[in-house]
């Protein structure tokens, strides 16, 4: 289980490294934790990595009223300890483990759009939006993907070859809205079986399914419900769940029905102290 | 003996090594070495037509391709049969490399060896084979069917079909003793395969010198490799030798040789004329090595109103996968310590070993125990459950009693001998385990249930281990025995013996195994048998060195040998410590010198005058040295024992499993080191853990192992254990001087039965299947729910 | 292509080429000759090639030796104090029987070097969480986590 050779690039800021990336096309590494091990499997063979982690600047974690904006090269640890966005806070505790945190990026797990991860299921759940960039022939070129575009399908996002995701910004909760992350894994620290990440405010209620669909299924509920129960049929029935080895479709499809009341409660219960109430 | 060191906690002596990174695994040695990787078949079941290496020529640092075609007939044999058997009609093994059919994804097809393991994976990801692809047999159902064939000659992929049966007092036989009883059930049930999955894989590495070859091999059994080698490449015993260094864990995997690398790697090394080293990677270890547990069985069992069993009959279905080296260990371990505490009025058991196009089914940890445990306490609790009775009360109603010891259970063991218990205690473990758990005040109610399990494991077989003893002139004890460690923590317990022994301080006792240079003759580690055969050979060889320093010291304190003891590595006449001579003055005295290297020696030369004149040296019958040799070969296994119980709660809604609660009283005779001991149980409760709730390997039809990585093989992290309480009871072994039973394997042996047993009683539903998984729970209530 | 790169590995600079995909595991194990880092899965599920890269644990097998040129590197091997005394995980590990076959245990050491640093007083929830990402398939981590309190007071006891 040793990687197949690659060239290797270690550009020093975005210009370079987009314009590399531009030239020789491979695939860009930042923390490293779902691409090594698929190139330690052989299960990619990229001929060139464009290593972005000695990329200046990347690494920032902004914070401003609207939301939180993290850098590409910003670790898993490092926004979890900076603790500027309770939800993203909570779901960065979900992801792996301490270790893998370490080194593992938030942009990173965005990118790798694992339909079981956390994050991804945060940045939908919150409107986010991913920046990428790319060389355009004169210089760097920047868009921004909102999440409903970002999440094409399982592993596969909006970043095309000759794109950099540069930073991923985390809209702020609005004051007075509670949340909740429920998920169920097989082993503490692995993929959820099936995950809900909800948002209730005075007015409405929104949730974000992981595990249940080939990207994170993102359920408005609008008004405020009374009957959790009712609501989280809704979100149940909002999904498309696949078994595998780890869990049949139909516990899956149950599992998710549980977690949405759980969530949704939990977060209406947050909201109402938050606001109060 | 004043330096009591046995029964005692004593801190690991192998510890400061392993602690600092100084610790010397296979592949931490010969940086200098070249690295092979192997081409493994990535079809369940084919033929293989042509192989193409030429796109690998190209690859640098290439230095050879092999194929079978390319391998000597001697090298290129079918892998031994290790373990021949009656009933093994059609024992089939594989041979090193694919010679024209490969039976299981993994099967290793071309061996590369290059200047580094990613040049040789690079060399190998352009290898082109091309194969014929055969329909594979995945799964009992389909190889019993028998449609299609894993070997063309093996009809009905049946390998083995015994069948053994104790007939009733009154002559019946099982299956008539149950068409009369009061009382009868019949059910199926299943256990999945799970895998010994040490976090060190497999791993060679070889030095041929023109003349000597020498072996570094991550096993179980360095004596056995070391046969095996040389009778696979021709050599003389004496030009081999076979080196086991610090082993990352067995759990029964690498008591298996020769694998193929075992004997691949030296002969690459051999016609090289390099050294060349292997070391297996984790996908490797999926696909390649051995798995275990897969069974399925059909019991039908015949009981009175007390719950006292009448007749048991379990025919079992056995998977071996692909081949057959380690013989029908697996199934004849079931059959016979299916039994466990119990003396069923009849007993009749039959297996059918089947072959499957999957990986090599071979001992792990338990070796068959868990599956026979899984069926009698099975039955337990149905009978419990269909009387109405507690399920201790059924249990006791059919345990051994203490005054029936020894027990004949009339059947043959894994060593071909009598199933006899030596010694236990079942209805004290019975009560002790029931207060540990608080059997009796625990209140079930709906998600939270207790359940129990017990078992018997015959350990310490033999054939027989040796020990060798020396003290040198330093006062220094080197004790040395062929089977190896992997971390049992032998240097320790083997140090503690011959510390006692010897009445020496254990700072100076160090303890060498698995190193055949040191010791020759051994058989190995498996069947929790290390403490009991090595254990008791050891302290016979220091029994034999203590006799020999004794009258040596009494010749030079002109003392009776019998007023002499040993205290603190120093030899005194009892009651007079003045008179008195060190074990190193001793072993300088045994050792009649013509040349000295210092001055401790030098009182051992010709004209130091210490020797009679009119006597020869070494006096007849006598060998000159401080040192025994001795062996221990018991008669037949000891039988430890062993109780567990636990607390389980499950979410109404989530269907999750939750051990809250795991107790364990064990019975392993005599205690060398109680916290090694302890240490063994809770490594064993959680592979049961393991086996219980997380780890399964799932074929698809295809013959794909299809979770063959940790991230879907779900071995426990620290979040998935419960606490362990433990209790112990000793009841000595009758059978070896020491009074020791094994206990290497226990923990891990009677784990699902009794997660079983607490969700049945957390639940209401039967489980009859295990590993169990929160998905499988739901899909039981929706059943229950119709 | 060889890359030219430094690493101060337990305090010492080292120089070495490596190409590009050489793993930070093979280059501390195979380059360097620092075989205590341990190499269980190559998939970064196990712990064992578990090392302290700037103070944090992170795993050797999921990082490329190229991309932490220049970086402080902690193994097993560094752990103990100058004088060649074992430090007080490495002690605590050894008195409450924390290791058997010891293939795991490197990496649970720098795990809990830098667990304890930063929570020198982890409750029982903290510690399995601490090293839950490390798996053991010996000691049913029962040990493991006796250890890592005991280490916890001997750190309290010695500071």
């Amino acid at each position: 289980m040793k990687p197949p050779p690659f060239a290797y690039h270690a550009p020093r800021d975005l210009v370079a490294a987009v314009r590399t990336l531009a030239e020789v096309g491979g695939k860009v590494l930042a923390g490293g934790q779902s691409l090594i091990p698929m190139l330690n499997m052989r299960l990619a063979a990229p001929e060139h990595l464009v290593d972005i982690n000695r990329v200046a600047g990347l690494d920032e974690i902004e914070v401003t009223p609207a939301g939180v904006r993290v850098g590409a090269t910003a670790r898993h640890a490092d926004v979890e300890a900076a603790g500027v966005h309770p939800l993203l806070t909570r779901a960065l505790k979900l992801v792996a483990h301490p270790v893998i945190r370490n080194r593992g990026t938030v942009v990173g797990s965005l990118v790798h759009a694992d339909p079981a991860a956390e994050l991804p299921a945060v940045l939908a759940l919150l409107d986010g939006r991913v920046r990428l960039a790319r060389w355009d022939g004169d210089g760097v070129a920047v868009r921004e993907v909102p999440a409903a575009d970002f999440f094409v399908g399982p592993m596969e996002s909006a970043v095309e070859p000759d794109e950099v995701a540069v930073s991923a910004f985390f809209p702020a909760l609005a004051p007075g809205s509670g949340f909740a992350f429920e998920e169920v894994s097989r082993r503490h620290g692995d993929y959820a079986l099936a995950g809900v990440c909800a948002v209730v405010t005075a007015r409405s209620a929104k949730v974000a399914c992981i595990g249940v669909g080939p990207v994170p299924v993102v359920v408005e509920l609008g008004e405020a419900w009374s009957d959790w129960r009712a609501a989280a049929a809704v979100v149940r029935a909002a999904t498309d769940p696949e078994g595998d080895i780890h869990a049949s479709a139909a516990y899956r499809g149950h599992l998710v029905g549980v977690l949405a009341e759980r969530a949704l409660r939990e977060a209406a219960r947050e909201g109402a102290a938050a606001r109060g109430a | 003996m004043t330096t009591k060191l046995f029964g005692e906690p004593v801190q690991r002596r192998e510890d400061p090594r392993l602690l600092t990174g100084n610790g010397r695994y296979l592949d931490d040695l010969g940086r200098e070495a070249l690295a092979a990787a192997f081409v493994r078949s990535p079809h369940a079941h084919a033929r293989v037509r042509d192989i193409d290496v030429t796109a690998a020529l190209d690859v640098e640092g290439l230095v050879a391709v092999y194929t079978w075609e390319d391998l000597p007939e001697r090298v290129g044999r079918a892998l031994p049969l290790l373990i021949p058997h009656p009933a093994l009609t059609h024992g089939r093994t594989a041979y090193p490399l694919a010679r024209d059919v490969v039976r299981h994804v993994g099967e290793p097809v071309v061996m590369v060896v290059a200047a580094d393991r990613y040049a040789a994976e690079d060399a190998c990801a352009l290898i082109e084979v091309d194969y014929e692809p055969l329909k594979p047999v995945v799964g009992l159902e389909e190889a019993v069917q028998g449609a299609q064939l894993v070997h063309e000659d093996v009809p009905g992929n049946v390998g083995a079909h015994l069948v053994q049966e104790v007939a009733a007092a009154d002559g019946r036989g099982a299956r008539e003793a149950i068409e009369t009883a009061p009382h009868t059930l019949a059910f199926r049930l299943d256990i999945e395969r799970s895998a010994s999955m040490p976090l060190e894989g497999r791993g060679v590495y070889a030095r041929w010198d023109g003349r000597d070859l020498r072996v570094y091999s991550s096993t179980q059994t360095s004596t056995s490799v070391r046969m095996a080698v040389a009778a696979a490449l021709g050599l003389p015993l004496p030009q081999v030798e076979v080196i086991a260094p610090d082993v990352g864990g067995g759990f029964g995997v690498k008591i298996v040789h020769p694998w193929p690398e075992e004997v691949l790697v030296p002969w690459a090394a051999m016609t090289l004329g390099r050294e060349v080293k292997w070391t297996e990677d984790r996908r490797e270890h999926f696909i390649s090595s051995a798995h275990e547990r897969g069974q399925v069985q059909y019991v039908r069992v015949g009981f009175d109103d007390d719950g006292r069993v009448l007749g048991l009959d379990v025919t079992i279905l056995h998977d071996h996968g692909a081949y057959t080296p380690y013989g029908i260990i697996v199934p004849i371990v079931t059959s016979t310590q299916l039994l466990g505490p119990y003396k069923p009025g009849s007993y009749r058991v039959e297996f059918t070993a089947v072959y499957t196009n999957t990986v090599q089914v071979t001992p792990y940890r338990g070796a068959g125990r868990p599956q026979g445990v899984f069926c009698m306490e099975r039955t337990m609790d149905k009978i419990a459950r269909y009387l109405g009775k507690d399920r201790t009360q059924v249990r006791e109603a059919n345990f051994i009693r203490p005054e029936e010891f020894p027990y004949d259970q009339k059947m043959t063991f894994q060593d071909g001998r009598p199933l006899i218990y030596d010694s236990g205690n079942y209805p004290e473990m019975l009560r002790m385990i029931k207060e540990l758990i608080g059997w009796d005040s625990f209140e079930a109610g709906p998600g939270r249930g207790i359940g129990i399990g017990c078992y018997v494991e015959g350990t310490g077989v033999g054939p027989y281990e040796g020990g060798h003893v020396q003290i040198t002139s330093d006062g220094r004890v080197h004790v040395s025995t062929g089977l190896t460690s992997q971390g049992q923590g032998h240097e320790t317990a083997f140090a503690q013996i011959a510390a006692t022994e010897l009445g020496v301080p254990i700072e100076r006792v160090s303890v060498v195994t698995g190193d055949t240079r040191r010791f020759g003759y051994a058989v190995g580690t498996f069947a929790s048998r290390a403490a009991v055969v090595s254990g008791n050979a050891i302290a016979l060889a220091c029994r034999k060195v203590r006799e020999k320093a004794l009258r040596i010291a009494a010749d030079a304190l002109e003392a009776n040998p019998a007023d002499l003891e040993i205290a603190d590595g120093v030899v005194h006449v009892a009651g007079t410590p003045s008179a008195a001579v060190p074990l190193s003055t001793v072993a300088v005295l045994a050792n009649p010198l013509r040349y000295a290297f210092d001055e401790e020696t030098a009182k051992a030369t010709q004209f130091a005058g210490a020797a009679a004149p009119d006597r020869p040296p070494v006096a007849e019958g006598e060998e000159p040295g401080l040192e025994g040799r001795d062996y221990y070969s018991p008669i037949r296994s000891t039988f430890a024992a062993g109780m567990h119980a636990a607390i389980v709660e499950t979410d109404p809604d989530t269907a999750e499993i939750k051990v809250v609660r795991y107790a364990v009283v064990h019975d392993c005779g005599r205690l060398i080191n109680p916290m090694i001991v302890e240490g063994q149980i809770h490594g064993g409760v959680a592979q049961g853990i393991g086996g219980a709730l997380y780890e399964r390997m799932v074929y698809d039809q295809h013959g794909q192992l299809v979770n063959a990585s940790f991230m879907d093989f779900l071995m426990p992290y620290a979040t998935e254990i419960p606490h362990v309480e433990t209790g112990h009871l000793e009841t000595p072994s009758p059978l070896n001087p020491l009074g020791v039973k094994g206990a290497g394997e226990a923990g891990v042996i009677p784990v699902s039965a009794v997660i079983a047993s607490a969700l049945e009683d957390a639940e209401g539903i039967e489980v009859n299947r295990m590993p169990i998984s929160p998905s499988e729970l739901f899909e039981l209530r929706a059943a229950r729910m119709g | 292509m060889e890359h030219e790169i430094t690493l101060i590995v337990n305090g010492v600079p080292r120089r070495t080429g490596v190409p590009a995909r050489r793993l930070l595991s093979d280059c501390l194990r195979h380059d360097l000759g620092l075989t205590g880092t341990h190499v269980g899965c190559e998939h970064g599920v196990c712990g064992c090639c578990t090392v302290l890269l700037d103070g944090r644990p992170v795993r050797s097998c999921l990082t490329f030796a190229v991309t932490v040129d220049g970086a402080e590197i902690t193994t097993v091997e560094g752990l103990a104090d100058a004088d060649g005394g074992l430090s007080a995980v490495q002690r605590a590990f050894a008195e409450c029987h924390g290791l058997q076959c010891g293939f795991c245990t490197p990496g649970f050491l720098c795990t809990v070097t830098a667990l304890l640093r930063e929570n020198p007083a982890p409750t029982e929830d903290e510690v399995i969480d601490g090293i839950s990402g490390n798996l053991c398939r010996c000691t049913g981590y029962q040990n493991i986590v006796k250890a890592v309190h005991r280490a916890a007071e001997l750190l309290a006891e010695e500071a």
